[in-house]
């Protein structure tokens, strides 16, 4: 069982305040929507629970019920797609998934890529460099660099951002597929998206 | 889904093919590397003409050649990732120690390449003294491990900035100085005919300058690339 705590976390840049007093708790298998305006916080929220920045108060603690996890964790437990995290443009969509595999610590098979792609719509296109996907199959195959790992904590920044609806199904079954055994975090202000996940965090 | 552990060697590797196909493909950092080594020696000897080097000018202008090449080119590997907004991905996936080394051996080896066409090339254009070559060659495989190692981890601090391409000689320059100033001094003594023996407290200084900085870089990368 994971967890993730989140106590009286804020964060400025500078004089500008982005958000601040926020806490909450999630356990294995429970998720969050964040939502809130444009410019309220939402990605800069994720980038501070994802410990790319530092906050400015509070505290997010990651444990896997019995020990804190340390800052190494993600390597293997958090996944992560959002629309600015970007892949190699010049390796093809197989290389990227080689590469992410290796670069972890892990191995992967040419029929493990193969399925993989198959997943997230993109079966045939592998040996295509990623230079000439479309936006919405370079989505596509974000999601499958993180169904690289299987894991724990599962990061979603705008999740169907660029997806034509039958993207945004597969990301919708992915979600349900990963549900029960994966913290979800979603940052979104897509009402469909949102009500994907069972608990609200609102920011103004 | 996929499965077993690899060692830190295998993930540096990874890193280190990544950066390598990415170059191979693009050829962004070699181009500008060898651009800049081969028009500065070609005009370095062009102005010179049929003029009588002393050793210490011929060893400046040797250093001084692979200084503003390795300036050019070797702060790309960190950009690129900064700029195509791959370095996300990279923190998110792998360990600091493994982007780290897997970058040093990318500038190692493009360094290197450099090193290959430009010394030749040297000793051709100056008419620089060839009966002394081993511990050239000595001086020349520790300057690049210490060029490349002073510059790998500048080029990691300034990936973030906007003037990157100032700030890194500035950045790179007072780290590099001893390092220049020792490599001047063992070049110039080599291309004046003398041993190896002779050069022994350059030598010396250059392996504890390589070993310093490359143990110093490794420790203090992971907090350069988390931030």
């Amino acid at each position: 069982m994971y967890k993730l705590d989140v106590d009286n976390l804020g964060k400025r840049f500078g004089e500008r305040k982005v958000f601040s007093k926020i806490s909450f708790e999630l356990k294995t298998g429970d998720s969050i929507a964040v939502v809130g305006s444009n410019g309220s916080g939402k990605s800069t929220l994720l980038k501070v629970l994802l410990s790319l920045l530092v906050p400015s108060r509070g505290t997010v603690t990651y444990s896997n019920g019995e020990e804190k996890l340390d800052d190494n964790h993600y390597r293997i437990t958090t996944s992560f797609v959002s629309p600015y995290l970007n892949l190699y443009d010049h390796l093809t969509a197989e290389e990227n998934l080689k590469f992410f595999t290796t670069v972890a610590g892990n191995t992967i098979t040419g029929k493990e890529i193969n399925n993989l792609l198959a997943k997230v719509g993109l079966e045939g296109r592998g040996v295509d460099y990623v230079l000439g996907y479309s936006s919405g199959m370079k989505q596509r195959l974000k999601y499958a660099v993180a169904l690289l790992k299987k894991p724990e904590f599962l990061f979603l920044d705008e999740p169907t951002s660029n997806l034509d609806e039958a993207g945004k199904k597969i990301v919708f079954d992915l979600v349900e597929e990963y549900r029960k055994d994966t913290i979800i975090i979603i940052a979104t202000n897509e009402k469909e998206e949102y009500e994907l996940a069972e608990k609200l965090c609102r920011l103004t | 889904m996929p499965k077993s552990s690899a060692g830190l060697l295998s993930r540096s590797l990874a890193v280190y093919f990544k950066d390598m196909r990415l170059e191979l493909r693009t050829r962004s950092a070699l181009n500008a590397i060898l651009m800049f080594g081969v028009t500065t020696l070609a005009v370095v000897s062009f102005s010179l003409g049929q003029s009588n080097l002393s050793p210490k000018i011929m060893s400046a202008l040797f250093w001084v050649i692979m200084f503003f090449s390795a300036m050019s080119g070797l702060a790309q590997t960190f950009i690129r990732e900064e700029e195509t907004g791959t370095s996300l991905a990279l923190k998110l996936t792998a360990d600091a120690d493994s982007i780290y080394l897997g970058k040093l051996f990318f500038n190692l080896t493009l360094l290197t390449m450099m090193t290959l066409i430009i010394t030749p090339m040297f000793f051709i254009f100056t008419d620089a003294p060839t009966n002394n070559l081993f511990p050239f060659l000595v001086v020349l495989v520790l300057g690049v491990f210490g060029l490349v190692s002073a510059t790998t981890i500048v080029a990691a601090i300034i990936a973030k900035a906007s003037t990157k391409g100032a700030l890194f000689a500035v950045l790179s320059f007072p780290i590099l100085m001893v390092l220049l100033m020792s490599l001047v001094s063992a070049s110039e003594k080599i291309f004046d005919n003398q041993t190896l023996a002779d050069t022994s407290s350059e030598v010396q200084f250059l392996i504890a300058y390589v070993v310093v900085m490359t143990t110093a870089s490794i420790l203090l990368f992971k907090f350069v690339w988390r931030e």
